[in-house]
């Protein structure tokens, strides 16, 4: 029951207090191109739920038993009890990702084609989207543990559906309005994304 | 003429951040202090300007299925050596960057540099274009910075400019950088009287 609390009151922080978009910036680029059309919008903050959901505990297995200061004593060769690792985790997280997205792109087109449909073209641009690594550099840098990283990596992505749906329905409104030449597209984009993310910062009294 | 041209043409015309809209992420979250800006500025100048030149030598050598994996291998090694170097030589400033050296691999104009560049032409084009937007990203950067350390805190370069009282907390925090952004993309497409369909 503990357990539960804790995992729900990271969540709602994941979510909404330190939301990976808004708060920590990240995912911009792809927030910036893609939440001109709302289908699009869902079809991408679906991807990087799923795409986060899996890497992020993935990341935590292969930092735990593989880069941390130690972590190859379960081979039980002695010589390589002392070694540390912990610098290669950068490019270790980046290639499992990139080979990652690329099976579950190869699995999904087999297995279910209306789930390939919806995903299929946002996949490729998962890879190069910093909330994915971003998501597991914050796992490393923060110390979860498995199920914390799981719940986290779930949650950081819900957080960007929010926000990219979010804004894709405002910039849908945004095509009616009279907006001056220089301002038009990135820069209404990003005055609104700045007001966004001050309702945002109204959820940072919520005391945990 | 056409190397005035390829490292001109990035720093305010075709900016990277405010034109090709690359490499946002990070142009809004270290730009607390100027002082950040200016590393994180150097940093990816660094990265940009050797992935390019190293992905144009072996441009003939990439086949095109595996490109994005290759790219991302020379990308990740140069990150993770400025990430060493930093820790090493400039322990403090590194500390306030947090995750965003690391976050140079999948910066977008990295990547979109290498790409969309580096893969067509030759070294000291490859070369060049990289520098050039590199120092494109840190202007903005850098102006971003000034305006949110002098309303944020008083202070340029951490030596106090405004008394005590004009601080505005807002400007620290998320949503004054996104504000700030979004003003200075407008000022810039202004001058260069560039509208987006």
């Amino acid at each position: 029951m503990e357990l539960l609390v804790h995992y729900l009151s990271l969540a709602t922080k994941a979510i909404f207090i330190e939301n990976i978009l808004l708060a920590y910036f990240l995912g911009m680029c792809s927030f910036l191109a893609i939440s001109k059309n709302v289908e699009a919008s869902q079809g991408i903050g679906k991807a990087v739920i799923f795409v986060n959901g899996i890497t992020v505990p993935l990341n935590w297995i292969i930092k735990t038993y593989f880069l941390d200061p130690g972590a190859l004593s379960w081979t039980t060769f002695t010589s390589l009890s002392t070694i540390n690792l912990s610098f290669l985790a950068p490019i270790c997280y980046i290639a499992t990702i990139a080979a990652l997205v690329q099976f579950v792109e190869m699995f999904i087109d087999k297995f279910s084609p209306r789930l390939y449909n919806s995903l299929g073209i946002f996949l490729p641009l998962i890879t190069v989207n910093c909330s994915i690594l971003g998501a597991s550099v914050f796992m490393n840098e923060r110390g979860y543990t498995f199920g914390e990283s799981a719940v986290f990596g779930v949650s950081s992505g819900v957080g960007f559906y929010l926000a990219i749906v979010c804004m894709a329905a405002i910039r849908f409104k945004l095509r009616y309005s009279n907006i001056p030449d220089g301002l038009k597209g990135l820069g209404i984009t990003m005055i609104l994304t700045g007001l966004l993310s001050m309702a945002y910062l109204s959820f940072s009294g919520i005391q945990l | 003429m056409k190397i005035k041209k390829t490292f001109i043409d990035p720093l305010i015309d075709n900016n990277p951040i405010t034109r090709q809209v690359l490499g946002i992420c990070s142009a809004l979250a270290v730009t607390v202090k100027v002082e950040q800006a200016l590393v994180m500025t150097l940093a990816l100048t660094f990265v940009v300007t050797m992935s390019n030149t190293i992905i144009s030598l072996l441009r003939a050598y990439i086949p095109s299925s595996i490109r994005i994996i290759v790219q991302l291998t020379v990308i990740s090694t140069l990150v993770i050596l400025i990430d060493e170097i930093l820790q090493a030589y400039m322990y403090e400033i590194s500390k306030t960057l947090t995750v965003f050296v690391t976050l140079i691999i999948t910066n977008c104009i990295v990547m979109g540099r290498a790409d969309g560049y580096a893969m067509q032409n030759n070294v000291k084009d490859s070369f060049l274009d990289g520098l050039g937007n590199g120092l494109g990203y840190g202007i903005i950067l850098i102006a971003v910075a000034f305006f949110r350390e002098l309303f944020g805190f008083g202070s340029i370069l951490n030596f106090q400019v405004l008394p005590e009282f004009l601080k505005n907390g807002l400007m620290t925090m998320p949503p004054g950088a996104f504000i700030i952004l979004g003003l200075i993309i407008w000022v810039q497409r202004s001058l260069t009287s560039y509208v987006e369909k």
